[in-house]
């Protein structure tokens, strides 16, 4: 079976299972049109997980422009750009909350009365919901919500901290997980290479070293390509 | 509906493609039998780009690689997880068994940890030492040989350590610890737990010409494109397709095993998803492979008048002594791996050292052991990331909650800081732990379904409290502080649900009386001499191993006794 057959096979299978047998009429070439769209592999999608992508990306957006503006501007105090990276609005954070929220509909009305919380707080202490006051006024609540309270000076805050809490979570999720984060984060991986132990500087930082025993048993990558041959006890003889 | 009869006839049906069903499909296929595979799942080849999830990034994934669709995340390479849509399954009251099911060729072995470890001596003989459950009918010297064709075979690295019960093998060479392995080695050895490196089936050297080599990406979970860890489809399916003697069935839902007047096995019956229809296939001999749970029902859904139990239940043993692995875990922060240079770790998929059992049971209150798994490290983000980080400073007196450049400098300060443990320990089979079907409820294509009946005894919840105390104490001596709340008696010490850890074993199993098990020593039903089972079913005890690696030596010397016995035309 080719991968053509795979995904058709999967589709009519477990997605269309009803829909494509109900129709008397139903042939294979019918299916194939469908089957052609639903192929936009990107990062392996099976065809219902694929649909599942569609409905969210075609259904409206969750939140209003208004709110989609304030979750843009505590992003970026969340995560302001620093240095050659970017902000939370450069790597798109927004639009990530925006899909999350329709994935993971727990976040809705957590986020959704959390800017309601929000817009309340600022609107009775400037008369202005949080989008139109300037940035001291801005700072003036977050610099409250942005921390806990061991003292329980303001439980009236209390709101406004779980929200926050949750905001700066998928505001850090979503930009260490784009490109601009991941550079950020400094994270060098996920491409081929040959891991050969921790370098010595950090094995010096911390005071560690191999023992001489147990490195002698790891792999020597320069044999790796020689096919693997051992003794009668199971001792390698070309590591 | 007419029921469809191919016309074709095998000599052997496969029922799954995993480790078992893959396995028995290599070597029949190889001696020259006419096989079908017959898989649930659909087609898959690590290495087609359209399925493939490996080196994909977490922003190609909208929601960050998070568990929505599925339970490992996005990019983990299981087609179904605890739940399939359209294939339920039931728990009697009070009791919540968890039951994985991968659809798709080669199975759970896609996404698997790899861990490799043998059975040993004492394993196969377990009552023996405690009186408890029961011993099997074959000891580790008579399945040896075929553990030491299956390393040469597959391949696994680790090292020859001379332990009693966790024997030596050909082994490929392990990579080198992590740094945060070097400070469990030092943690874990100030207690007196050994640490050796860990025995995963991924090829750090060469075995053959047609597989690759691990480059070194840490994604084993998502299924190498290259075919250098064990998966079924790529490492023993697709190579014994070039024998020619191997039709492949995908879709195909077995719904029950064909009997004759004599109560031998004709054939199965399945439904093809792709249109719904049910048919049969014909052979001499029919393998299951289908995972311990589904092989079950699959037995007690053959119900005929000379099985009227259910094919192989005459003694009424199929789907009981069910049995997980057990498993609870502590993770902690270690100051000491603050602040850490960054470089690429990614290193195998999974981990590079572990511990093998180490305590003396006799003076526990609990009769098996366990093995600890250790994580940690510089890992790619994804959807989790970040969540609560800038909270970590209160372990270090430092102001918690912020935003800006400080939860910048959090997030660097503390990446690669937390380690975890986790043990995996074996449970006792109990007669009354079981699954079962459940006559009320059907599946999609009309077939009864499994309920399951299952209960942690004492000893897995003793088991445990000794798991999460020694946590404690080698995160401790790493200098690592605990986080969260280390589980106490209300909490089952962190015990898992059954399931959980997808061990599952022990439904069909083997043993030399036909009242007390269902298959004898060479996993050929007592009732049906025509009828094997090749999975985790006829464990008559899990270890505190893994069973992967048992499954696939056991598969392979019930394979080649099917091959002699059909030779010599007794089956």
């Amino acid at each position: 079976m080719d991968r053509r057959e795979t995904i058709k096979s999967l589709l009519v299978g477990s997605v269309l299972g009803g829909v494509a047998l109900t129709a008397q009429s139903c042939r294979t070439d019918e299916v194939a049109p469908i089957v052609e769209a639903l192929q936009k592999p990107k990062y392996g999608r099976t065809p219902s997980e694929q649909l599942h992508d569609q409905k969210i990306q075609d259904a409206p957006s969750f939140f209003s422009a208004a709110e989609l503006n304030t979750i843009a501007i505590l992003c970026d105090i969340i995560l302001p750009s620093s240095g050659e990276f970017g902000s939370a609005v450069d790597a798109e954070v927004p639009a990530f909350i925006e899909f999350i929220v329709k994935d993971l509909p727990m976040h809705q009305l957590p986020i959704q009365g959390g800017l309601m919380w929000l817009n309340g707080e600022c609107n009775k202490r400037f008369q202005l919901p949080f989008a139109e006051a300037n940035k001291t006024q801005q700072l003036e609540i977050i610099d409250q919500i942005a921390y806990p309270d061991p003292e329980k000076n303001t439980p009236q805050l209390e709101p406004g901290r779980t929200f926050f809490t949750r905001m700066r979570n998928l505001t850090l999720t979503g930009y260490y997980t784009s490109q601009i984060g991941i550079k950020a984060l400094g994270y060098v991986g996920n491409r081929p290479n040959m891991w050969d132990g921790v370098p010595q500087d950090v094995l010096d930082k911390h005071g560690l070293a191999y023992e001489k025993e147990w490195l002698d048993k790891c792999i020597n990558h320069e044999t790796r390509d020689q096919v693997a041959e051992w003794d009668e006890n199971g001792n390698l003889l070309n590591n | 509906m007419q029921i469809k009869e191919t016309p074709k006839e095998y000599d052997a049906i496969i029922v799954g493609s995993g480790a078992g069903g893959g396995m028995s499909a290599n070597i029949l296929a190889n001696a020259g039998m006419k096989v079908a595979v017959v898989e649930a799942g659909s087609f898959f080849d690590p290495k087609d780009p359209e399925t493939m999830t490996q080196m994909k990034w977490p922003w190609e994934s909208p929601r960050r690689g998070a568990s929505t669709k599925r339970a490992f995340g996005d990019f983990d390479m299981s087609w179904g997880d605890w739940k399939v849509e359209g294939e339920p399954y039931t728990n009697k009251e009070g009791t919540d068994f968890r039951w994985w099911r991968a659809r798709m060729l080669g199975g759970r072995t896609n996404h698997w940890g790899r861990i490799s470890l043998r059975f040993g001596p004492k394993d196969f003989k377990h009552k023996d030492v405690d009186g408890l459950g029961e011993n099997w009918p074959i000891t580790y010297d008579e399945v040896k040989p075929y553990y030491d064709r299956l390393d040469k075979m597959i391949g696994v690295f680790g090292t020859n350590e001379g332990l009693a019960n966790d024997p030596d093998g050909y082994f490929l060479p392990p990579p080198k610890p992590r740094l945060h392995d070097l400070y469990y080695i030092k943690g874990a050895r100030k207690s007196g737990v050994p640490v050796i490196p860990a025995r995963l089936s991924i090829l750090t050297k060469r075995i053959n010409k047609e597989r690759g080599v691990c480059f070194y990406c840490g994604q084993c979970n998502r299924s190498c494109s290259a075919y250098a860890d064990f998966s079924s489809g790529s490492c023993l399916i697709f190579p014994a397709q070039k024998s020619g003697q191997l039709d492949l069935y995908t879709d195909c839902m077995v719904k029950n095993i064909t009997t004759n007047e004599e109560g031998l096995a004709t054939g199965v019956s399945y439904i093809d998803k792709k249109d719904m229809g049910e048919y049969q296939l014909k052979a001499r001999v029919v393998v299951l492979g289908a995972s311990a749970c589904s092989s079950a029902r699959i037995l007690l859904n053959s119900k005929s008048k000379q099985h009227p139990n259910g094919l192989g239940n005459s003694s009424d043993i199929v789907g009981r002594y069910l049995h997980d692995s057990t498993g609870s875990g502590l993770t902690a922060f270690v100051p000491a791996l603050m602040d850490r240079k960054v470089y690429n770790e990614d290193g195998v998929g999974g981990m590079h050292v572990y511990s093998p059992w180490w305590g003396d049971n006799s003076k526990l209150n609990f009769p098996r052991g366990y093995h600890i798994e250790v994580w940690g490290g510089l890992g790619m983000p994804a959807y989790g990331f970040g969540f609560d980080t800038e909270s970590i400073n209160k372990y270090i007196g430092k102001q918690v909650g912020g935003y800006g450049d400080k939860l910048r400098d959090d997030v660097k300060r503390f990446y690669g800081s937390i380690v975890g443990l986790a043990g995996r320990g074996e449970s006792i089979a109990h007669y009354d732990n079981r699954c079962e079907l459940d006559e009320n409820v059907v599946d999609r294509f009309g077939i009864p379904v499994l309920q399951f009946n299952y209960k942690w005894s004492d000893y897995e919840r003793n088991q445990a409290k000794h798991m999460v105390d020694s946590f404690e104490e080698i995160l401790t001596n790493m200098g690592g502080i605990v986080m969260g709340d280390k589980p106490g008696k209300d909490k089952d010490y962190g015990l898992l649900n059954p399931g959980q850890i997808i061990h599952e074993v022990g439904t069909t199993r083997m043993g030399n009386d036909p009242k007390k098990s269902v298959t004898n020593k060479y996993q050929q039903l007592h009732d049906a001499k025509n009828v094997f089972i090749v999975d985790a079913g006829p464990f008559t005890s899990q270890a505190d191993k893994n069973c992967t690696w048992t499954i696939m030596a056991l598969s392979m010397r019930a394979s080649e006794y099917i091959v002699d016995q059909f030779k010599k035309q007794n089956i």
